[in-house]
């Protein structure tokens, strides 16, 4: 029974959330009564049976809750004028069916009159449905900072006049892209080896991508973590990091691989061209082999133009150097101005030594090792070097 | 909801006297459209931070300062109200500012609404 709370509690928290804060317009108030809905199954439930609706029923207690709590406590006049401002409140809640109102909640969490970092912690607190303790220990922040960060970000939301819907036509597709961005970010937050972060991003695309069947964008977003999550098992082993080329082939999921693809095909159908149409169509060339590196190449060309990041860059300059030659890429990255981030030595360094110019190649790999930012990472630069110094054992293993 | 758009020019359209004739003509045809959106109540511009005068007390003491209470790059230049649903909206007005397309800026900020019981 307990695990069966705890999996309504994951499946149902963000959509009985988002109901209750569409019919109360107030984040706080919905979050105390949700808690206290799923607080009273966690008593029923195991007593009487789970309803044949857990998520319409956790709703309706909820918002019962809700409006016994502002009836109690007239003197919070603000509240009582919200909810007789509520024509929805006029309709009783179905129990068998409560309106799906996830979007809403999401464009509002990552409104950009928010601070970033709000919108993603808001995200994850409400959609997620992750506690302040697990955002904050996923962020290295206190619990303290983050409970100040959400608090703070709900008073703006409702100060400020943030409005709950989905942005009208005209708005979407900037407000879509801040949107698809946080769930993105969390996602890469996860892949540098939190793995909840990363089921987290995958569940946050998987809702969107039910709820924007028609947004190509949206579903390229969800391939391409789906192509990239596909891969996790072979991305480490015993601890150190192994590189896509060097990956164990056997370890990756095929059954992502296959509906990453089905996931893109349905994005290309909807003509989609955007940034993560075109990520996720490189992440599926990174799953054949041999990989068609003069596509790669272009496509990376495509998304620099999109995006116009020197990191991309960086990424075209690979892809060149596998289907041009070392030279062509080295090319490339030496007209780029991002000699601050450890992957810009490293294939500069790779690229460098396959050229033969050995010394110049051990001075990148030390660059990129001392921009390295955890130990996997730094020792897997210093395995390089010491195959510069050792060539005869260099088969990269 | 009533917010309050504080308009910060920016050193070019502050500049009004180096502006060309097509420059000037631009900048009042974008105000004559914002004054006419419905929910706006037009405000006033203000003399250049230059002009203006800061006053504290301490200690039961007036204190007055040369210049603007932030920094003059970023000093107020105008003001207008706008009756509007919600932010979207504030801020979809507020980039119809001219000012915000020559390096000025526009700070949307709500007016309190003091509860009367």
């Amino acid at each position: 029974m307990a695990a069966e709370l705890e999996q309504a509690f994951r499946e149902q928290w963000g959509r009985v959330l988002a109901a209750l804060i569409g019919f109360l317009g107030d984040f706080e108030l919905a979050e105390e009564a949700a808690q206290e809905a799923f607080a009273i199954a966690a008593e029923r439930w195991p007593r009487d049976g789970t309803p044949a609706n857990p998520g319409a029923w956790l709703a309706a207690t909820a918002r019962n809750r809700a409006i016994d709590r502002i009836r109690r406590d007239r003197t919070l006049a603000a509240k009582t004028r919200l909810l007789a401002n509520t024509p929805a409140s006029e309709e009783p809640m179905d129990d068998t069916s409560f309106p799906d109102e996830r979007l809403e909640l999401i464009f509002t969490c990552c409104h950009p009159a928010l601070a970033l970092d709000a919108q993603v912690a808001l995200t994850l607190r409400t959609l997620g449905g992750l506690s302040t303790t697990e955002i904050a220990r996923a962020f290295l922040v206190s619990d303290a900072t983050m409970a100040q960060r959400l608090v703070r970000a709900k008073q703006k939301i409702k100060a400020a006049g943030i409005p709950f819907r989905v942005p009208p036509r005209h708005l979407l597709p900037d407000r879509l892209e801040a949107v698809l961005g946080v769930v993105y970010l969390i996602f890469n937050e996860g892949w540098g080896g939190r793995p909840d972060l990363t089921a987290e991003a995958l569940r946050l695309g998987r809702a969107l991508s039910e709820l924007m069947p028609d947004e190509a964008e949206v579903q390229a977003l969800l391939a391409l973590m789906v192509l990239h999550d596909s891969r996790s098992a072979a991305r480490f082993r015993d601890g150190e990091r192994v590189l896509l080329a060097d990956q164990d082939r056997s370890l990756w999921d095929r059954a992502q691989i296959a509906e990453g693809r089905a996931l893109l095909e349905r994005a290309l159908a909807l003509h989609g061209h955007g940034p993560y149409v075109v990520q996720a169509a490189i992440a599926a060339l990174h799953t054949e082999q041999p990989r068609d590196w003069p596509q790669i190449a272009a496509l990376y060309g495509e998304l620099a133009r999109l995006t116009a990041s020197p990191v991309v860059e960086l990424n075209r300059a690979v892809a060149v150097s596998e289907a041009d030659g070392p030279a062509a890429g080295l090319l490339i990255i030496e007209r780029l101005e991002l000699s601050g981030y450890r992957y810009t030595h490293s294939a500069r360094a790779e690229m460098l030594r396959r050229l033969g110019r050995a010394d110049e190649a051990r001075a990148a790999y030390e660059r990129a090792r001392e921009l390295a930012d955890d130990g996997a990472e730094r020792r897997l630069f210093e395995r390089r070097i010491a195959e510069l110094d050792a060539p005869a054992a260099s088969a990269r293993a | 909801m009533k917010f309050m758009m504080l308009i910060n020019l920016g050193p070019e359209a502050r500049d009004w006297q180096n502006l060309d004739e097509a420059g000037r003509e631009a900048i009042q045809a974008g105000w004559q459209t914002l004054n006419e959106t419905p929910g706006v109540t037009p405000g006033t511009g203000l003399a250049p931070p230059a002009t203006a005068t800061t006053v504290r007390v301490k200690d039961g003491k007036t204190l007055t300062t040369d210049g603007p209470y932030v920094e003059t790059k970023e000093a107020l230049d105008g003001f207008f109200i706008l009756e509007a649903d919600d932010l979207d909206a504030a801020i979809e007005v507020a980039a119809r500012v001219p000012a915000t397309r020559m390096g000025g800026a526009v700070e949307i900020r709500p007016v309190m609404e003091w509860q009367q019981s």
